[in-house]
């Protein structure tokens, strides 16, 4: 009797916080974040997932971010080194930044040069596997000349030194606090990992991995006042979908990140008036990605492995077969339908910053099936065996297509398969959960970085405004393989002695518009080696409530970049 | 009619003894009569088989097929051309809902078979063999206490390619999951069937069939079998409803079928998030998922009713 008494108290007990829960969340200091893809870790140099590194933000802060406008602006720097200011050096192998006047970490211990020195020494580590480690790319040493100055010295010019301190990627972690986590000691040191004490408006007050995190104000933040908001609860898990909902429909939570939603169900959500959905153009672009490898299970171990061009996929690096699958997909229908005001079609893997963004491909975005179902025929792909696919060489163009579990992504799926049809092509579908599609955990089978399938989907893209790294990814020494755990950047596993030289040939070169021009080049070279078949050119799209002042959407860098900013509406 | 089963044979049979001259009376034939005066159960049989004729006969009567993409008559509602709505992508949600009731009740049944298979052989030699009993009943103990979600996935892993190999992505799948959901779901049923048995072994009638030198495995089937078999049909009865839920959790995880191929549960996952927009999206699947796990339930109830001969008027 006593234990079902307990038990029903119990339950009571849950069932009223449980109620209560989404009421205290409008609490006036408290704010409360949506990510449905959880926190993992929040040490951004031992994880690349953008809601880890969203995660830390609000802790850890680099020299400067970007606004919302694409601009650098100085965060624990006291201004942005230019050549004109003799900030960088007229040979631009040298960047000079100066520190803040008496910025102080969240213990009360100053912010010194030293500091700067041992992040570089931290994430170059031989033995640590450091997950920012490009944007430390050419960085010969980094040298503290005084308390409050620190230069970095390239071993080449480098016109877009911007690359280490910078953005939400590499931002500074406190010396005394990482001193002993070096190298191979970097992934145990989990009360670092977990805890990392920082210069942000926050500091960690509880920290669930895959779960939750609780943050409270810095009492030690550099601006006096700030934050507004005394505590912070950032929620993982659940879908796009429901984070939506909490935003717009029901008013229990005050941001949600990330919402590839339909345009139609979003509208719907919006207008019951709670909050409103903000978007803006990312580099972000949601592409198909072409394995260029055999992906047959019957290779065993070398399924899906690079072999220096021996294990070639049976059909998909036919010129015909991947400008054919292009050409019959209708982007601007997808576009319509699917993203609304959140994606446009694009044809480019390179579309943003818009300088950038080539208009040499745009042939593309008419759908011609009729055209697409010519080249086959011409190129003797035909079907001969009368079972409504086309064969080449004897193999049937059976193409195994897969993406993360998603209400869009799925009916995108439907489309193009249903388009594919009607050129001879057979589509076999597979929606995997998002945590484990993009969690990188090598003894998956049905990780986006194996790639156990033909064709697969996603958006990808960088930060800041520099496509230099970005355009890097797709290095032969980059690419997915049991060398680097499946971790490397260059999925599709493409090696191009070309493309490798103009890689090179960007890193040296200086001037803005031929930068622009072997950017385009190089986008060109990418969507026209059938590696990608770019689909929409998306926006980062967030929710927020009507009553969260002071949020402004930021595709450069993390969405919580001001976060010491927001206030509550009286 | 064909007898299930026999009840141990009277001695004066009744052409002998000049008292009935119709057709014996027969276990089963009892049992249909006591089954027919449950209302709810005969009303659920009716339901069931109207919903089983609309999955099997629907498509030679709506050819609507139901992977075509209309996207102009995307979110319709009810018309003439769409009885049932269309969903995101236009396709035609009627047709949908038959598919995706085949492929449902199909797993639903097979699973079920499989499961009451194991479950009832495990659960009858455990109960009947002593020396046996420990040791099964460690392994049934064992299988409940596997979790069961990491093992679904760790089980798909390692066979989901092979299979997909063998029979191709659907049928590769369907066997997957049949044969996943089965062997996940006998334990139950092998407990209860155990504890039947154990009281069912000590009573006279077993008693007297091994006095007069009937084998182990002529008791257990003629004796021992139709006595458990009530429990039996009820678990049976949950178990199907249990697997066509199994089913949507798998695909929701991205280990079921194609996400392009309907099922009822799939089509109620797809649907979720255009609820406030077209609810005829998860209505019509949710209502036949609904209705055939009821009916099954109800019917569940009706056999057990039928097959105890103490409740027996």
């Amino acid at each position: 009797m006593l234990k079902s008494r307990i038990g029903v108290a119990a339950l009571l007990f849950l069932l009223l916080t449980g109620v209560l829960a989404p009421v205290s969340a409008q609490m006036d200091d408290e704010l409360t974040l949506l990510y449905w893809q959880s926190a993992s870790i929040l040490n951004p140099y031992l994880s690349g997932g953008t809601k880890d590194l969203h995660a830390a933000s609000v802790i850890l802060e680099p020299l400067a971010r970007y606004n919302e406008n694409g601009a650098l602006v100085p965060y624990l720097a006291e201004g942005i080194p230019t050549v004109a200011n003799g900030g960088i050096s007229e040979d631009l192998t040298s960047i000079t930044w100066t520190l803040g006047e008496g910025i102080v970490w969240s213990d009360g211990s100053p912010l010194t040069s030293a500091d700067v020195v041992f992040t570089w020494e931290y994430c170059t580590h031989p033995e640590m596997g450091c997950s920012g480690l490009s944007h430390f790319a050419d960085v010969e040493s980094v040298e503290a000349l005084d308390e409050r100055t620190v230069t970095v010295h390239f071993s080449v010019a480098k016109p877009f030194p911007y690359g280490p301190f910078v953005a939400q990627v590499s931002p500074i972690i406190q010396a005394a606090q990482f001193a002993d986590c070096l190298g191979a000691n970097a992934p145990i040191c989990t009360e670092q990992n977990f805890g990392p004490i920082g210069t942000g408006p926050y500091v960690v007050e509880e920290f669930r991995a895959n779960d939750v995190v609780v943050y409270s104000a810095n009492p030690n933040y550099r601006e006096a006042g700030k934050p507004y908001f005394q505590r912070v609860v950032l929620k993982g898990g659940g879908d796009a979908e429901s984070a939506a909902r909490a935003v717009l429909e029901t008013g229990e939570a005050d941001y949600a990140w990330n919402l590839q939603i339909e345009p139609a169900v979003q509208g719907n959500m919006e207008a019951a008036g709670f909050g409103k959905v903000v978007s803006a153009f990312d580099p972000g672009v949601e592409r198909l990605i072409l394995n260029q490898t055999n992906p047959d299970p019957d290779l065993g171990e070398n399924r899906s492995v690079y072999m220096g061009g021996d294990n070639a996929h049976p059909f998909l690096t036919h010129d015909a077969v991947w400008m054919a699958l292009s050409k019959a997909i209708d982007r601007q229908l997808i576009a319509l339908v699917l993203y609304g005001s959140g994606g446009v079609p694009t044809c480019n893997i390179l579309a943003r910053p818009i300088i950038y963004a080539s208009t040499a491909n745009d042939a593309c975005l008419p759908q011609d099936i009729p055209g697409a179902n010519a080249l086959l025929d011409e190129a003797g792909i035909v079907d001969s065996d009368g079972d409504g696919v086309r064969e080449l060489d004897g193999v049937p163009l059976r193409i195994l297509y897969q993406t993360s579990t998603n209400a869009v992504r799925q009916s995108t799926q439907a489309l193009i398969k249903h388009w594919w049809s009607r050129i001879g092509v057979e589509t076999e579908l597979r929606n995997i959960s998002a945590g484990v599609f993009f969690g990188g955990d090598p003894a998956s089978p049905d990780t986006y970085g194996k790639f156990y399938a033909d064709i697969e989907m996603y958006t990808n893209g960088f930060s800041g405004t520099d496509p230099e790294s970005y355009l890097g990814s797709w290095v032969c020494s980059e690419i997915n393989g049991p060398d680097n755990n499946w971790l490397g950047n260059n999925v599709p596993r493409w090696c191009n002695a070309d493309y490798e030289a103009l890689v090179e040939q960007m890193a040296q070169t200086s001037d803005t518009e031929e930068r622009i021009d072997l950017a385009m080049h190089m986008n060109d070279m990418l969507v026209n080696s059938g590696i990608f078949i770019p689909l929409v050119d998306r926006a980062k799209v967030s929710a927020h409530a009507n009553s969260l002042e002071g949020f402004l959407i930021n595709a450069w860098d993390t969405e919580l970049w001001n976060i010491a900013d927001w206030t509550r509406a009286s | 009619m064909k007898p299930l089963f026999r009840t141990s044979r009277s001695l004066t049979r009744p052409e002998e003894s000049g008292e009935f001259s119709a057709s014996p009376r027969t276990l089963s034939g009892d049992a249909w009569r006591q089954f027919r005066k449950h209302k709810l159960a005969m009303g659920s049989m009716g339901v069931l088989l109207l919903v089983v004729l609309l999955v099997l006969a629907g498509p030679l009567i709506w050819h609507t097929d139901p992977e075509y993409i209309d996207i102009i008559a995307a979110y319709s509602g009810m018309t003439a051309e769409h009885p049932f709505g269309t969903d995101n992508l236009g396709r035609d949600t009627l047709a949908r809902t038959i598919w995706g009731g085949r492929v449902s009740l199909a797993i639903g049944l097979t699973a079920m078979i499989i499961a009451m298979s194991v479950g009832t052989l495990v659960g009858c030699v455990a109960g009947y063999f002593r020396r046996l009993d420990g040791l099964l009943m460690r392994i049934t103990d064992m299988f409940l206490s596997l979790p069961t979600l990491p093992l679904l996935l760790v089980i798909t892993l390692l066979f989901r390619e092979p299979l997909r190999k063998a029979f191709g992505p659907e049928v590769g799948i369907f066997v997957l999951i049949v044969v996943v959901i089965g062997m996940l779901g006998w334990m139950p049923t092998a407990r209860l069937v155990r504890g039947e048995v154990l009281t069912i072994k000590e009573r006279e009638f077993v008693s007297a069939a091994l006095s007069i030198g009937s084998d182990d495995r002529v008791i257990l089937r003629s004796h021992i079998l139709p006595n458990v078999l009530s429990p039996v049909i009820v678990a049976a009865s949950f178990s199907m409803a249990g697997a066509i839920i199994t089913e949507s959790a798998l695909s929701f995880l991205g280990l079921g079928f194609p996400p392009d191929f309907p099922t009822w549960g799939r089509l109620l996952f797809d649907g979720k998030d255009y609820l406030t927009l077209t609810p005829a999206l998860v209505f019509w699947p949710g209502l036949m998922i609904s209705l055939t796990v009821l009916c099954i339930n109800f019917i569940g109830d009706g056999l057990r009713d039928a097959l105890d001969p103490q409740l027996r008027k």
